[in-house]
């Protein structure tokens, strides 16, 4: 063991309470606990993930904060000193689970939200109509229609979108990072909820084929589990050029987790790293990118493509020429979006936050008179339905979550994704730990979770006295800033508050 | 980007009289119907728009504009506001009658800017190498007025049609202008409660543009987007207000972007997909298009609107009514208001009186009556 680290937590058992039933032992996937007539935790181990806490009949554990102070540096918090040690004893990069979790000032949090007073009125969500339905992919900048005995009628058919009923939809996790029974209970939730999921990087099981009608099929650098039936499965292909947690860096399953499914399905040898390249091959420019978008379209009749970004300084430029290459999505990551493994201080310190980076594509699209073109998906710090109505009135069609999503299945947040011992049987592919997510318990917390949000996004919508998401959307005039800076204040497109 | 635009918030009451027949009716009738509804504002701004007011002038357009201070510019002298906007409209069109527009001071309108009113037409020759149409370039022509000319303001331009707007109560605009000497098929009226007391007589109702005219009771609540979607298409929003929004919005979908009125109305005040889902393949497939492609152009919020345009007169209210309004016909002529004792003021006796549903438009078209 490495001498150097002091424990993170104290793993504390009240000895009294204690039945020695050894439940903790079977929940902890760590190591964390040994028996000898009695419980013996090694605190050296315990992530926090409080599985055990949870699973106590006897509510004998506890879990704090180790105790042990070191020498306070404002310059050397612990957890740089701990960095610097492990890389004295290993040699290795940093690597860590999870979103960005530096003290970085949440926009979002000082953004506030309008309401209705007198001059017009608020709407009551649960006695009027509240539109939540949204359709994401590319819009003409104008109708032919005509009338015909008093009906509209089309002249001309819309290009394919994705509908969904409610604005927020599921953040692509591969087949590898997370289990299958999380993609299955995203995939049950999203069609029971009206939304999408995104596969990821990792192929599509073929169990999961009958939720197509749901999916957003991926098409990374690794190309892992691309094939033609794969395109046409869902009802858009996106291209991953990159991921809000790692900007520019590639991917990289180790073998130990590349068991008999997740070989069929990503189309590699049993316990072979899957290794996605950080740049795919066959796009060093956005020329590249044109045509992969077409030969995707080409090969699947046309269905939406999104191109998924990590938001980086130039982030409106580049969005800008997603869009002219033909994707009818951009999907912006922040820096603030997970990842089931990065390493550290790319995760830390690369990026910008999604709120900015929204608020600069959404206007450099309509400056370019090509908004209509594309939508915009959110994502990288989404945290609630309040950050998701920000987020839709700064300017995005829909919100994706991956974290909240994660945390609805069971997560607790203990950012050990990499080590593949997640012990809520999220992000591992171990069969003793992926059997403890029952999918249909997973869709059903899902499901509870898109429930909520909608209502509480209908409450705001009532209280801004309009009733559908699209009056909303993009309409920054509803939002007011609270201590943000002035250059900030204008990036956004925002008043401060009292203005 | 200048994101610290403040806006103009109102309330209000309006009236509208149209006889798809064509009979000509006095300014005296409108004036005495949306006098009813006093209490409906505050003395901050009253305002009237007429169709077939100058049929010796048919084929003119007429601009009416006010020289006077505008908010965010300078003030100058009026009469070299009114010097350089006549030079200007020398240069740039052909002006057969420029005159005052005639007006009675009385006491309840204390002061007024200058007014004149220019009937004009495009120069020959003027569209040559363009693609502009006549409507184009007479648009083109205020635009730069109301921007460029520093107290000078179009606040109508169309043709056989004028605004006549002011800060007051409607009855005391109508009389200050002696709209009892014009007759009209088609009248429009507009009494406003403006939150802030601007003060500026440009700033009254009815907004037009060219043939058409709004007079709108309401706060659109979405406001911020659709003067984002108009931005996209090269609009300029200067007066900050729901009217405005709701006239450059027909422009764009009617005018620009050719879709039926109807469809227009059904992008500002959208079907509910409840609705929607429930109608037969190829209007659903059509309703749902309007929804995908213009909800940033849908007006959310309470509204009444009377859009006029020359060819007839629509009203419509919000999708769920959260604003009055009232129709009515008698005859060949049809009513709409924000109160019915506005109607029965003048048409005491109507033949059918209704209040219509949210947001389904009342369309009426001269020489076919209720569509």
């Amino acid at each position: 063991m490495n001498r150097t680290m002091p424990p993170e937590f104290r793993v504390k058992i009240d000895q009294e309470k204690c039945r020695k039933c050894k439940r903790c032992l079977m929940s902890c996937s760590f190591g964390v606990y040994s028996f000898a007539d009695r419980v013996i935790p090694d605190s050296n181990k315990c992530v926090a993930c409080n599985r055990c806490v949870v699973m106590c009949p006897e509510d004998a554990i506890t879990i704090h904060e180790s105790p042990n102070v070191y020498k306070d540096h404002p310059n050397w918090p612990l957890s740089i000193r701990k960095n610097v040690w492990k890389q004295a004893e290993t040699g290795g990069v940093l690597l860590t689970g999870m979103g960005n979790d530096r003290p970085y000032p949440i926009i979002f949090d000082h953004l506030v939200v309008d309401a209705c007073q007198v001059t017009n009125p608020s709407i009551d969500p649960l006695r009027e109509p509240m539109e939540l339905r949204t359709f994401l992919g590319r819009k003409p900048d104008k109708l032919e229609m005509e009338m015909v005995g008093g009906k509209p009628r089309l002249k001309e058919k819309l290009p394919q979108n994705i509908k969904l009923e409610i604005p927020v939809i599921f953040a692509p996790m591969s087949f590898g990072a997370i289990s299958l029974n999380a993609h299955k209970s995203l995939a049950m939730a999203a069609k029971e909820s009206g939304t999408v999921y995104g596969t990821g990087e990792g192929g599509l099981h073929e169990e999961l084929y009958d939720y197509g009608p749901w999916t957003i099929v991926q098409c990374a650098s690794g190309r892992f589990g691309v094939h033609s039936e794969y395109l046409n499965a869902g009802v858009a292909v996106e291209i991953k050029i990159g991921q809000g947690a790692k900007p520019g860096i590639g991917g990289h399953l180790p073998g130990e987790k590349i068991g008999a499914e997740i070989s069929r399905t990503r189309m590699i040898p049993v316990g072979t790293d899957a290794l996605s390249p950080a740049p795919h091959h066959d796009i060093y420019s956005i020329e590249d990118l044109r045509q992969l978008i077409y030969a995707i379209k080409e090969a699947t009749g046309y269905k939406p493509v999104s191109v998924k970004i990590a938001c980086v300084h130039n982030v409106a430029a580049i969005a800008t020429g997603i869009v002219r290459a033909g994707a009818d999505i951009v999907y912006l990551d922040g820096f603030k979006g997970g990842t089931g493994a990065a390493p550290t201080q790319i995760r830390d310190h690369v990026g910008i936050p999604i709120e900015l980076a929204l608020a600069a594509v959404d206007d450099r699209l309509r400056q370019e008179g090509i908004r209509n073109q594309a939508s915009i998906v959110a994502a990288g710090g989404i945290r609630s339905s309040a950050d998701a109505v920000k987020a839709i009135a700064l300017g995005a069609d829909a919100c994706a979550i991956g974290t909240a999503a994660l945390l609805a299945m069971g997560c607790s947040l203990c950012q050990k994704c990499y080590t593949g011992n997640c012990a809520w049987g999220i992000c591992t592919q171990k069969p003793e730990l992926t059997r403890r997510l029952d999918p249909e318990w997973g869709a059903m917390r899902l499901n509870n979770l898109l429930r909520a949000w909608g209502h509480e996004i209908k409450e705001f919508l009532g209280a801004l006295g309009v009733n559908s998401v699209e009056s909303l959307r993009g309409s920054r005039e509803r939002l007011r800033g609270v201590g943000l800076d002035a250059q900030t204040l204008d990036i956004l497109g925002v008043k401060p508050a009292g203005r | 980007m200048d994101h610290w635009w403040q806006k103009d918030i109102s309330g209000c009451g309006l009236s509208g009289i149209i006889n798809w027949d064509g009979k000509r009716i006095s300014g005296a009738v409108i004036k005495k119907s949306v006098a009813l509804m006093h209490d409906r504002g505050n003395g901050q701004g009253g305002g009237f728009a007429a169709y077939g007011i100058y049929p010796e002038h048919k084929d003119h357009y007429a601009l009416h504009i006010m020289f006077t201070e505008e908010p965010g510019k300078p003030t100058r002298d009026f009469d070299d506001a009114m010097k350089e906007t006549e030079a200007y409209l020398d240069r740039a069109l052909a002006v057969d009658l420029a005159e005052d527009i005639p007006v009675r001071v009385t006491e309840k309108v204390p002061s007024h800017p200058l007014l004149r009113r220019y009937f004009v037409k495009v120069k020959q020759g003027s569209l040559k190498g363009t693609n502009m149409t006549e409507d184009d370039y007479i648009v083109s022509a205020v635009m730069h007025i109301n921007d460029k000319i520093d107290n000078a303001f179009v606040f109508s331009s169309g043709r056989n049609m004028g605004a006549f707007k002011g800060v007051g109560f409607p009855e005391d605009i109508a009389d200050f202008f002696m709209l009892e000497n014009y007759e009209g098929h088609t009248w429009t009226a507009h009494n406003r409660f403006p939150t802030n007391t601007q003060g500026w007589w440009g700033g009254a109702h009815p907004f037009t543009l060219l043939d058409w005219s709004i007079v709108h009771n309401g706060e659109i609540s979405s406001y911020g987007i659709n003067k984002r979607y108009l931005e996209m298409f090269g609009y300029k929003l200067a007066l900050l207000t729901d009217t405005e929004v709701v006239t450059y919005m027909f422009d764009l979908l009617v005018r620009r972007q050719g879709l039926p009125i109807s469809a227009a109305c059904m992008a500002v005040a959208a079907p509910f997909w409840k609705d929607i889902d429930r109608m037969e393949e190829s209007e659903r497939e059509a309703c749902e298009a309007i929804r995908m492609v213009y909800g940033p152009a849908l007006l959310n919020g309470p509204f009444a609107i009377l859009f006029g345009h020359g060819k007839g007169l629509i009203g419509m209210n919000d999708r769920i009514k959260l604003r009055p309004f009232i129709a009515a016909t008698k005859g060949k002529t049809v009513y709409m208001a924000s109160e019915e004792s506005a109607i029965r003021e003048i048409c005491p006796e109507p033949k059918e009186v209704w209040a219509p549903r949210a947001g389904h438009p009342v369309v009426v078209e001269m020489g076919k009556g209720i569509v």
